[in-house]
């Protein structure tokens, strides 16, 4: 026995756990003493059963019948049919912008970038898809291709600001298509906001939700740090006042009460843009709570600095404090844009058929009685896939932009 | 400096006081300073000497008497001091360099803003004050990942870059370890021998001794006592500065 100690220490072999990692890291981390081997079995069982109940569930007991009957109102509510090939180009173009614009959000093309246009293939894999939308799919993934491609022929100093132009020039004939133009027998008959719903209304009122409390939310940070009384007093005011109440109550109250402060006919009537615009009151005071944090954070000397220097205030907000202030919170930020994003779902309650309206109307339906299980899974799924991205993007940003920072 | 004596006088302090709540920083003290002057600001801690020279740049506000930069008289009007600002370089202890910025960027971001200079000029002129500093390789890195030394010698290629007429420093070599406080001063002293405006707070006796023109020594917010370097080092006539002076040689 010695000599067999010997000879194996001689040739430094490891103790068996450590030669494979696997073992290794087993022991270590699950098996290290006797509490913890305790633990980690009672784990182990109770994970067996859930996973046991839940795959059971899934795959025998489960009415999935309900979501391929009703995907057209999940995915975009009550917008009509024959209308349909306009979301589709919305999505094409969608394609082609986050191919132009790939390498300089995120900084480089290869892997995140390969699986993110292997993403339309992967949904023309569900089975339920019918042969059109396998099509739309694959168009979807040659527009980015294809825009990653052309970005690539873009003179390199152009590239920031063409970026800046694609996404600008998409909002607006994003916003063209849904809406329409022209007559009502034109070939793009107006489609009320009403209308739009599920998937497609969540993302919009999430989306312009965020990048309109965005700029809204810094402004009111500055102005609670302003010289200024009137409007440091005015932006407290408001962030106070909002961070009050809840976003529930703010939404009833713009459903019912918007347009006393509004001049006669103006034109808020529909009650989604009512919604959006409280959503984005709301958000914006705790942008502005979440940026004044960054504000703080940033020392006296950076401010003399640039007084020294001879630049304006407004000059070394723009180029000093507010970059320094902004990076510091990306995280915070995102995190309140995701919860953004699902409290959206409240808009549900003021009669809007967003993701969680459509699930409740769908339910609501005798021919789909007790599918509620269903229905609520793939909502939750599908508020998991873009909210997970959403964190996911933001840890990417925060590595990309942490060069250099102290 | 005899020969500047017809040159006119570009930094005129006259009675200035400035007050921290009832706390007075800076009482009556006045001076004047001439064009291409090395004025080297000595005294004890807290008594006023950072105070003083934020006055003359606006970064802290006095309350009575008068200060005038270059013909401008320092008062609240708004474009008053911006001119000013764009005249005066300021070096902090703490280099105080834009962290998110790329060393060149730091130089040209004023130049560009503030003189509305094309982004190519500003930016061969930053090169050539890099090198003058002795860093033009550091140019794409940010200030964080240089030297204490380098950043300080980046923030006065950066102040430089506004072509200012006089330069202030605030201890500048106070936060650098000691191997790297000469390549600061010997910046510093390239800049003086060169003709600029400085007004210089700093415990480098050394530094004084050869370089200034002028030593100023300040007491519980007053100007005690100016003279040469000859003159304080070897002459110095008002007891508190005999007392400082010989707690620091
Ligand atoms: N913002 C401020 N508020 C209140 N008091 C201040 C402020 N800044 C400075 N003081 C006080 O004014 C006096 C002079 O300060 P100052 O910083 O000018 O001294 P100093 O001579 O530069 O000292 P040191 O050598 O330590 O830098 C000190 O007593 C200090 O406590
Ligand atoms: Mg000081």
């Amino acid at each position: 026995m010695t000599t067999a100690a010997e000879t194996s220490s001689d040739r430094s072999v490891l103790p068996i756990t450590e030669r494979y990692r696997l073992l290794g890291w087993l022991r270590r981390n699950l098996f290290s003493d006797a509490f913890n081997s305790i633990l980690t079995l009672v784990a182990l069982v109770f994970l067996f059963f859930v996973a046991r109940n839940l795959l059971r569930w899934a795959f025998a007991t489960a009415e999935w019948g309900v979501i391929p009957a009703n995907f057209n109102l999940i995915m975009r509510g009550q917008y009509p049919a024959t209308e349909a090939w306009r979301l589709w180009l919305v999505i094409y173009l969608l394609g082609a912008v986050v191919g132009v614009t790939w390498r300089l959000i995120s900084g480089q093309f290869s892997g995140v970038a390969r699986l993110l246009l292997t993403i339309p293939f992967f949904l023309m894999l569900i089975p339920f898809f019918s042969m059109g939308t396998r099509l739309n799919l694959f168009i979807t993934a040659v527009a980015s291709a294809a825009g990653y491609y052309i970005e690539g022929y873009l003179p390199i100093q152009r590239r920031g600001r063409a970026a800046v132009y694609f996404i600008l020039a998409y909002l607006v004939i994003m916003l063209l298509l849904l809406r329409g133009v022209g007559a009502e027998d034109g070939p793009m008959p107006p489609v009320s906001p009403i209308l739009w719903g599920g998937l497609l209304l969540s993302l919009l009122l999430a989306f312009f939700g965020i990048t309109l409390s965005f700029p809204l939310g810094v402004a009111l940070a500055l102005g609670r740090q302003s010289q200024l009384p009137a409007i440091r007093v005015m932006s407290v005011i408001y962030i106070e006042f909002i961070r009050g109440v809840p976003l529930i109550s703010l939404l009833f109250m713009g459903q019912v009460m918007l347009q006393l402060f509004l001049p006669d006919g103006f034109p808020l009537v529909d009650r989604v843009l009512r919604a959006l615009v409280a959503i984005t009151l709301f958000s914006a005071a705790y942008t502005a709570e979440n940026v004044r944090g960054g504000l703080q954070s940033i020392p006296r000397g950076q401010y003399e600095a640039a007084q020294a220097l001879g630049l304006s205030a407004y000059q070394s907000t723009i180029n000093i404090i507010l970059p320094q202030a902004l990076r510091a919170v990306i995280p915070v930020l995102v995190g309140q844009f995701i919860s953004l994003f699902k409290d959206t779902t409240l808009v549900a309650l003021v009669g809007i058929f967003d993701l969680l309206g459509i699930a409740r109307t769908i339910l609501a339906n005798p021919d789909w009685l007790g599918t509620h299980q269903e229905v609520y899974a793939i909502i939750a799924v599908l508020f998991w896939i873009f909210s997970y991205s959403m964190s996911y993007a933001s840890r990417r940003l925060e590595r990309r932009l942490g060069v250099g920072v102290r | 400096m005899s020969e500047n004596e017809t040159e006119g006088e570009i930094i005129i302090c006259q009675d200035v006081c400035k007050w921290f709540g009832d706390f007075q920083a800076l009482k009556d003290c006045s001076l004047r300073v001439k064009a291409q002057e090395v004025v080297v600001i000595i005294g004890p801690s807290g008594s006023g000497k950072s105070t003083f020279i934020r006055c003359i740049n606006r970064l802290e506000e006095h309350q009575t008497g008068e200060i005038v930069v270059d013909g401008i008289p320092l008062t609240r009007d708004v474009r008053n001091i911006e001119q000013i600002r764009s005249e005066t370089g300021m070096v902090f202890q703490q280099f105080n360099l834009f962290p998110h910025l790329t060393v060149l960027e730091n130089i040209t971001l004023a130049p560009i803003q503030v003189r509305k200079m094309k982004k190519e000029e500003a930016q061969d002129t930053a090169m050539s004050l890099l090198n003058r500093v002795g860093i033009p390789e550091q140019a794409d890195k940010h200030p964080g990942q240089l030297s204490g030394g380098q950043q300080q010698r980046v923030a006065i290629a950066r102040s430089l870059a506004m072509s200012p007429k006089i330069m202030l420093f605030d201890e500048p070599t106070s936060a650098l370890d000691p191997e790297m406080i000469k390549e600061v001063l010997d910046v510093m002293q390239e800049l003086a021998e060169s003709g600029m405006t400085m007004l210089v707070v700093t415990h480098e006796m050394g530094f004084a001794r050869e370089v200034a023109d002028r030593i100023v020594f300040m007491d519980a917010g007053e100007i005690v006592e100016v003279g040469t370097p000859e003159h304080f080092f070897t002459n110095a006539q008002h007891d508190r500065t005999k007392l400082f002076l010989s707690q620091i040689l």
